[in-house]
């Protein structure tokens, strides 16, 4: 038994803008009746862009339904710049929620709107997955590329075989291809976290900690990473105080007294403690 | 039996604890709490229930054999259908160790088929016997298979999905023209059609107290005087050795009671149920167009219709006739969160348009013509409107 919502049930069993838009102005085909749920969106654009008319055919679940109800809601009276930026997220925001292993219910919402958006344009569906030359096939079962596991990966944030099933289905039939998918999955966000953006995370967790960890952790880091350097050239290296994100230390030994401190300073000691803690910390030396 | 608002044609998930069998097994909780292997008379007399219910039980399977006693050995009770179907399975893999081939149909319940995957996994070569697309067994496809490696044969009495009735005796006797055993996995059968095990050259058969009015968590295993066991679970004496474990006396008592009513209502189940089957077939029939009965409709379980409902998805037919209090179950996908529909309707070659609005009624005794009329007045609408929303119906 699912545990549908309210709006979930609301939006089932009182479906808004079912039907075909005469003299439809986009029309977009998602799914088919081997999967178990297809979705037919078509709409009308007014004299301003916007669209003034949408509606659905759904052969699907409760959840299909109701995804399906959802979408025309959102993208009526949007025009088609707006509505292209609809995600299934925004589905699934005015439902309130879904079960996990029916997002691909609001997938294919969102799928449908890329369609008939596209076939608006005259241009070659997105998700037709018989005409996807771009991807390579991985679930066969349900004709899922490697391109739309990433892309639904990257948009829902999914690490997990099973949450791959659960939005797009691809793995979720004779499951020979899981291996396959964690393969992608794997390689998609570890090249991901090579990107600075990812250390985002580690530098939000430092400056969030207390003033004493935070010494700690830079004292470690003076220890560990910069002294031996300093201390092959005769130098070496104190932490004196710590403001907001600026770390004042002095310069000893022949440090002390180098021609180049400064770049020491910058190029070594900051830039080790930057990467090693937070992007953004300064140093500064007191003499 | 229920309240008003429930209508239950589910009873092949599961059925209503029957009011006279819950009656026969209260007094087993507070009362007569005692161990049946105890040595005094408290404990002990508890075994004459356990016994008594044994001989109930035996009767409704029309299994004979008594020792000088006038113990009924044939039964063994256990937790459940699925316990039982394992216990058969690896006792005859085990006390036939030269072989080591496993035989059964596509459509076994996943009790079953996920144990031949499992073999399978474990070295064990497992066959599956195909069905036609009204769910019949390809007897001559099962004969190529059954071989001189072959320890088991292990075939299904009655689908709980579609109800067909598979022809077991006949595949027992192909199994033993080569030597190997015959279990049967009759969760679905017991208490819905007459059985003689006594004249039958079934070896092992398993079934589930809770799909005939007795309570979730007990089953029992029928295995034929003569024919070798090895115990699945090891432990204590209990069972003769068989079963080890402290018996669940309540539920072996409701089981025995339970069997025992079932035998009183098999004569009605076979008349009075398949007449309410009928009519909700025939009534949806007239009313709906675009349906298929799935199944062997000559040999089919008395209580069970499976319909498919063209060009709409299951779980949305449930959903609204769950406003309705009806309560039956989908062969769909989207219902259990499995993405591919049953693989018994699959097995069966059913076309993708019919298999994801695949609905099973599954009747019982408690139901009645009132019910039935009133499913067959409120499903057209439903169906009506979900196929109005479908971008594949068109009239």
């Amino acid at each position: 038994m699912w545990d549908y919502n309210n709006k979930v049930m609301n939006h089932f069993l009182h479906p808004q803008n079912v039907g075909e838009v005469e003299n439809p102005d986009g029309v977009g085909e998602v799914g088919n009746i081997t999967c178990g749920d297809a979705l037919k969106l078509t709409f009308k654009l007014d004299k301003n862009g916007r669209i003034s008319d949408v509606k659905f055919k759904t052969f699907g679940c409760a959840s299909a339904i109701a995804s399906s109800s959802a979408l025309t809601e959102i993208i009526k009276g949007m025009t088609i710049e707006e509505a292209e930026k609809v995600t299934n997220q925004d589905i699934v925001e005015l439902l309130g929620e879904l079960p996990e292993e029916k997002m691909h219910c609001s997938v294919m919402g969102m799928e449908a709107l890329q369609a008939a958006i596209a076939d608006y344009r005259g241009e070659a569906s997105p998700v037709d997955v018989d005409d996807d030359h771009e991807g390579r096939i991985v679930c066969k079962c349900f004709g899922v590329t490697d391109n739309k596991i990433r892309k639904v990966a990257l948009e829902n944030k999914l690490h997990s075989c099973e949450e791959i099933t659960n939005y797009c289905k691809a793995g979720g039939a004779c499951g020979s291809c899981l291996d396959e998918i964690q393969l992608i999955l794997d390689g998609l966000w570890k090249d991901l976290s090579k990107k600075p953006e990812e250390s985002s995370g580690a530098k939000l967790d430092f400056m969030k900690l207390p003033l004493i960890q935070r010494v700690i952790k830079v004292q470690e880091v003076i220890d560990d990473e910069i002294k031996p350097m300093l201390e092959k050239d005769g130098g070496s290296i104190e932490l004196i105080d710590m403001k907001e994100n600026t770390i004042y230390v002095r310069l000893q030994g022949r440090c002390a007294t180098c021609p180049t401190a400064n770049v020491t300073l910058k190029h070594v000691v900051e830039d080790k403690l930057r990467e090693f803690l937070f992007p953004e910390l300064v140093v500064e030396s007191i003499k | 039996m229920t309240d008003n608002k429930t209508i239950y044609m589910d009873n092949n998930a599961t059925t209503a604890v029957d009011p006279e069998v819950f009656e026969a097994m209260r007094p087993y909780f507070c009362d007569l709490y005692g161990n049946p292997s105890s040595i005094h008379t408290f404990g002990g007399q508890v075994m004459h229930s356990i016994n008594q219910a044994r001989t109930q039980l035996a009767d409704l399977l029309g299994a004979g054999h008594q020792n000088d006693k006038g113990e009924h050995t044939e039964i063994i009770f256990t937790s459940c259908g699925t316990e039982s179907d394992s216990a058969a399975i690896w006792s005859a893999l085990q006390v036939c160790p030269k072989k080591h081939k496993v035989v059964m149909s596509k459509v076994e319940h996943p009790a079953v088929l996920n144990l031949g995957y499992e073999l399978e996994r474990r070295g064990y070569p497992v066959s599956y016997v195909p069905v036609d697309s009204h769910g019949r067994l390809d007897m001559e496809r099962l004969e190529e298979m059954v071989d001189d490696d072959t320890a088991v044969v292990s075939i299904m009495w009655a689908n709980n999905e579609t109800g067909n009735v598979y022809p077991v005796e006949e595949c027992a006797e192909i199994a033993h023209r080569y030597g190997a055993l015959f279990h049967t996995d009759a969760v679905q059968a017991v208490g819905k059609i007459p059985m003689n095990l006594q004249d039958s050259p079934i070896d092992m058969l398993s079934l589930s107290g809770h799909k005939l009015h007795a309570p979730k968590g007990i089953g029992a295993l029928y295995v034929k005087r003569g024919i070798r066991f090895r115990p699945f679970l090891v432990g204590g004496h209990q069972e003769k050795g068989r079963r080890a474990g402290t018996e669940n006396v309540p539920y072996i008592i409701a089981l025995g009671k339970a069997a025992e009513v079932a035998g009183r209502y098999l004569e009605d189940e076979n008349t009075r149920v398949k007449a309410l089957r009928d009519r909700l077939e025939a009534g949806i029939a007239a009313r709906v167009p675009k349906i298929r009965i799935n199944g062997d409709l000559e040999n089919r379980l008395p209580n069970t219709a499976s319909i498919s409902f063209e060009f709409i998805e299951g779980e949305s037919i449930l959903m609204l006739m769950d406003r309705l209090g009806i309560c039956a179950s989908s062969g769909s996908a989207c219902t259990t969160g499995s993405l591919e529909p049953s693989h018994v309707l699959r097995a069966m070659g059913l076309p993708y348009t019919a298999a994801h609005g695949t609905i099973r009624f599954s009747l019982s005794r408690f139901n009645t013509e009132q019910e039935i009329d009133f499913v067959v007045e409120s499903l057209p609408p439903i169906i009506e409107r979900l196929r109005e929303i479908s971008p594949y119906w068109n009239e």
